[in-house]
Formats: C-alpha cells, structure tokens, sequence
C-alpha cells in the first residue's frame, strides 16, 4: 500500500513497512487508553497516591518500543507507564500496581512511580530526578564489558537536564564509549514551569551534549515514525560500538505534572494547539493515507478498549496484597532480618 | 600466615575475589593507574586491566549509578567512593535506589554490589574528610555494612561483601591502612554478621568498631594492670547484619556495657546497641550503660583537636574508672 502515496512524502513511508506501521498505531492506541483508563480509576479513588501521566506523549515510548530488541533495558522516570507497557509488561500488571493490588507488577510495593518488569527489560520507573541516567550507563556498560550488544535506553524529562546526574551521565558515557541512548522527553514544562525560564539553553537536552562531544539530535516526538527512524538509526550504531547517543523528543503532555496540577499556568491556546498535533490523531491519519483500512484501524482500537476493560477487572478483581510482604524481599534471602 | 598491611589486605581481598570471578569488576576515583589515594588498590591495574580496574572522573553519582546498572545486569562491581564524607554527594543513589530497589520492585532485581570507602579520623583532614559516618547506611533498610578493624578482616570482610547477593558498604578506617597483622595465606573470607571478642573479662564488656577497637584493647590493658579492672573488648565488625547474640551474651557475662564509637553523639550506633541491650538483657545489667563518642560537633583538623574529639584509650580508661568502678 505504501506504494500508492506519491511525491516526497512516499519515499520517506516506503522505509517502515506496513505492519511496523499497525505496530506503532496499535502500541500508541493501547499506552492512551491504558493512561486515560488509570487517570478514570484515580476519578474512582481506586488509583491511590500520585500518578504522572503521559497523555500526548505516546509517540516516543511507541516509538522506542517497537525499536527495541526483546533484551534491550529501558530505564525511565516516575513517568513511566507508557515506557513500562511499551515494553510488553502485563496491562493488568501496572494497573494492579497502581491500584495497591497482589497482582501488581510490584506486588503493590512501589505504586505508580516505580513500575518495572525485568522480564521485559523494563529495568525500572526511577523518582528521583536524574538518578537513573547513570544507572543506564553501568547497565550499558555490563553489556560492553559482556559483548551482548544490548543497549540501554534511558527516558527522562527536560526538567532532568539542570540536574547533576545528568551531566555526570553523559560524561562518563562518551568516555567510556558505552551503548545507551539518552532519549529526552521535552514536554516544556518542568513540573509546573516552563523550562525555558529555568535554563540557558534553548533545547535543554540537545544544547548540554555538545559540551560532552556527544552527538545529539533534535526530533519531533509527536511523530512515531520519526521516533522510531532515529531509535534504530541510533541503537544500531550503539550495538556496533559506536557509543551513546542523545535524542531530544520535543512533545507536550495533556494533562498536569501530576494528579495534584491543574496545569493552569499554561497560557491559553497552547494546549489546543498541541492536541492538534496530537501524536495518535496524526498518525490515524497517516495510516489513512497511506491507505490502511478505516476498518482495520476501528479493529485495534476496539480491541485494545477490550484489554484495557479486561486489564481493568483483573486488577480490580486481585485482592490486596498480604501484610506477610511488608517484611519481604529486603534482602536476597527474601527477608528483612537485620540481626540474628 | 603472612603479614600484611590494613592496606595490602584491601588490595589482596579485592584480587582474590577479581580472580575467583570475571564479573567482579573495580571502579572510582584514581583507583587503577595511581593505585588509589590511599594506595590501597596498588597492583590491581597491572594484574587484571584496564577493562575491570577502571578508573572513573569526579563523578560519585555516575560512579555509584554505573555500579548499580553493572550489578542489576549480571556484573558484580566494586566501586570505591575516596572519602566517606562524599557519600553525601551520592546519597541519593546509595540510600534511595540501592537500598530500596529490591524491595520496591518486590524481589525482581538484585544488586549484588560493594562500596569501599576510607572513612574516619586520624588524619588531620578536617571534618569533610574525617568523618565516620557507618551510622548513616545503617539507618537505611536495604544496606549491609561492615568496618573492618584489622588486615586479616579487611581482606575476608571485602571478601565476603563481593559474594554477597546483596548490596554492602565497606567502611574501612584510613588510619589503620599502615597497621600490620596477620592475615591467612590462601582464600580468605569472613562472614558478614558476625562480631569477633577480641579479649575476655569478667567486670565489663566494651563493644567497639575499627579504630575504636584498638582503643578498647589499649584501654583494657591499662584497666587490668593499673586498675584491676577486667574488661571483654566485643569488635563487631558488621552492623547489619549485627551479631546480637553475641553482644547479648558477652554482655550478660560481665553485667556491663560499654560502647566506643567514632560517631557523633547522636544517633551514633552505640545508641541502637545501647537500646538492644537495655530491652533484651535489661535484668543482667549491674549498671546504666554507658556510651563513649564523639562530642555532636563537626572534627576540628589540628593535632591537639582531633585527639581530644575522638576517644582515646585514655578516656575510655577515664570514663570506665569514672563509671564502672
């Protein structure tokens, strides 16, 4: 089908084939519904303590997702429902997590900001503010030093940029020549200000790399495809030693910092600028035009509503987890005894 | 036997494990081609290479960061943070992510990692580098740390923190690096948890840490002589896990406790051993404990200073005549 579209815009579709295509929709359908579904349960109070969504910015966790071999890590931030399922850990998993339930990905002990799945390669939602840039680093190190041409993949936001860690991070990897891919999320907005208010440079991410004579790129995050592009262009070269790479993603959350923020600080008109560019609306779109079926599309987003509706009773249905794991897993003998 | 420095001993345990094992890899500050600042990482460079003895910038957030996604990934690193007062400046990763990810992803990843650090007073350093600071990873849940008090500990201790699943932070006391002693020829290991009674007495039980011990010994011996007071001298060696059995037991021997710490006053761990005691052998106590620190001021540097801030045997003397007798 991909053949069909004609003119300047053909050549650039013909390099990501059809069912890379669905695959991106499909990833991208399923991290909004799944958000939007997460952010309806806290509207319950069954979704307890905070939540940052990633409303809008689906593009890039997609994009990164379908990227990624099986045995790639991701490392990302408090933010990371998106980048956790991206990666293939169980709906049902994240959504019992943030409800506090047994079947929680963490068995109802980290909560919304510290998602993870190992077996996926989900190598954790890190809620200190840069902290797991370096922790990308060793992990991409453990593959240099073991030759398993992994890469490690660490997503954070642009508030993280005017934090030590990162600058700390970056450095090291250039010298050490380690294959992990930064990837900032460049929201606009730290928390609840404006980056650029708070930063010297004008792209917070990009700008910085230079200094550390690591190669940067600037793209547009809302697009999936252009996500995807870089994230293989970049994790190729990272597997054959090439060393790290930095990936500014310029995008825009829909909704607040966390549940707590209005988001009133935005001025009016720029959020429905953005949902213009929402990153889902402008690919359905594409697909459209690159002559994907109105029928196929309506077929995975009303499948994905039925796993999230079936992900959604699961979790509810799990019980609460057993005070039993309040003195678990502290050690790897699986207890908490601090003494004999 | 051989004797060793406390020095050579660091060097020798962190070999044996480097040999025994191709995942144990070495990081930090001026550790690989100078040998550490404290020389005690002398030889390992030259033996295993610059792809497992690394050395790192000034950066202990990427240093300890990068021992952490090396461990969570199959590897098993040491990394050395030069003075212990600069965990401070890596906190973070050391009390929020490596103490806590464990169990805050419920068992799914591990961090069988070690962090060597020179800590204590005795060198004139002044209070950014002097410090002792093994009470603040022992009040976080999640951390295993250890302070060796002689070369053959230090040797086994660093050992055993390497084989261990579970991340341990090694506290070893800079003024002892020129000590000699003993240390076992061939594979040597001491497990974690377990303290070592250094003397027997039967009037008091002092339990110490590191340099303190040596205080506790010196003390002791003048007691004895000069003073006909029989002092037990407990070394714990590790504070988590804590050998509470024997502490308990040597303390229901003597009937008294004693506890010498380089920690400031507050909230040092002699006060957890103090309350430990106080609830779990109360009745075989024949007086109040007593706890010998640091004044809760910040370490003077000049000679005369720092001695008389950190105890010394003669103030152990002084205060166990005062309050035992």
């Amino acid at each position: 089908m991909d053949t069909k579209v004609k003119g300047k815009k053909a050549a650039a579709a013909k390099d990501i084939g059809r069912e890379t295509r669905l695959a991106l929709y499909r990833l991208q359908v399923e991290l909004r519904y799944c958000e939007k579904r997460a952010y309806d349960l806290f509207l319950q109070n069954l979704v307890k303590g905070t939540s940052h969504l990633s409303l809008g910015q689906e593009a890039i966790a997609a994009g990164f997702g379908v990227a990624m071999r099986p045995d790639d890590w991701t490392f990302c931030t408090y933010r990371g429902h998106a980048h956790t399922l991206a990666r293939g850990a169980s709906m049902a998993g994240v959504l019992g997590e943030l409800m506090g339930r047994e079947c929680g990905l963490l068995g109802g002990k980290g909560g919304s900001m510290h998602l993870t799945d190992v077996s996926k390669g989900a190598m954790g939602s890190y809620a200190i503010i840069g902290a797991h840039l370096p922790v990308a680093a060793g992990a991409a190190w453990s593959a240099q030093y073991r030759g398993t041409e992994q890469v490690a993949v660490c997503f954070f936001g642009d508030g993280t940029t005017n934090i030590g860690a990162f600058h700390e991070a970056l450095n090291f990897s250039v010298v050490w020549k380690l294959p992990v891919i930064f990837v900032c999320e460049n929201n606009l907005y730290m928390e609840y200000t404006a980056i650029h208010t708070v930063t010297a440079v004008d792209h917070p991410a990009a700008d910085r790399a230079g200094a550390y004579n690591l190669e940067s790129v600037v793209i547009d995050g809302n697009d999936a495809d252009e996500v995807y592009r870089t994230a293989v262009k970049y994790m190729t070269r990272a597997r054959k030693g090439g060393g790290p790479a930095l990936i500014e993603a310029k995008t825009y959350r829909h909704s607040g910092h966390s549940r707590a923020d209005p988001a009133k600080y935005r001025p009016e008109g720029e959020l429905e600028k953005w949902l213009e560019r929402d990153p889902i609306k402008l690919y359905r779109e594409r697909l459209a035009k690159l002559g994907v079926a109105e029928a196929t599309l309506k077929d995975i987003e009303d499948e994905t509503m039925r796993k999230v509706d079936e992900a959604t009773a699961a979790a509810g249905a799990s019980p609460t987890p057993s005070l039993d794991g309040i003195e678990r897993n502290v050690w790897a003998d699986g207890g908490a005894a601090w003494r004999n | 036997m051989a004797e060793l420095t406390y020095r050579d001993a660091v060097a020798a345990g962190i070999a044996q494990e480097m040999a025994r094992d191709e995942r144990v890899v070495f990081l930090g500050e001026d550790v690989a081609a100078a040998g550490g600042v404290f020389k005690a990482t002398v030889g390992l460079l030259e033996k295993f290479g610059p792809k497992r003895v690394r050395d790192c910038p000034i950066s202990e957030q990427a240093i300890i960061g990068a021992a952490m996604g090396a461990a969570m990934t199959g590897l098993r690193p040491i990394a050395e943070i030069m003075f212990s007062d600069f965990l401070a400046v890596c906190w973070d990763m050391v009390a929020n992510e490596i103490a806590k990810t464990r169990y805050m992803t419920n068992g799914q990843i591990a961090l069988p990692l070690v962090i060597r650090t020179a800590n204590g007073a005795g060198s004139r350093f002044g209070a950014q580098h002097s410090q002792a600071v093994e009470n603040w990873a022992m009040a976080v849940p999640g951390l295993k740390v250890v302070a060796p008090a002689t070369p053959a500990d230090v040797k086994g201790l660093i050992a055993a923190a390497v084989r261990d699943p579970d991340p341990v932070l090694v506290f070893e006391q800079k003024s002892l690096y020129a000590m000699k002693g003993e240390v076992p020829d061939g594979e040597h290991v001491v497990e974690l948890g377990k303290a070592r009674v250094v003397r027997q007495g039967k009037d008091c039980t002092i339990v110490a840490l590191a340099l303190m011990v040596h205080r506790a010994l010196e003390a002791a011996e003048v007691l004895e002589k000069e003073h006909g007071i029989a002092c037990s001298v407990v070394d714990l060696r590790s504070l988590v896990p804590l050998d509470t059995q024997t502490l308990l037991s040597e303390v229901a021997k003597t009937g008294r406790l004693v506890t010498v710490e380089e920690n400031p006053r507050l909230c040092g761990w002699g006060a957890e051993i103090a309350s430990i005691v106080a609830d779990e052998c109360f009745w075989d106590l024949d007086g109040p404990i007593v706890r010998i620190t640091t004044p809760h001021v910040p370490l003077p540097s000049a000679d005369q200073l720092e001695d008389n801030t950190i105890p010394s045997a003669a103030r152990i003397v002084r205060e166990i005549r005062e309050k035992i007798d």
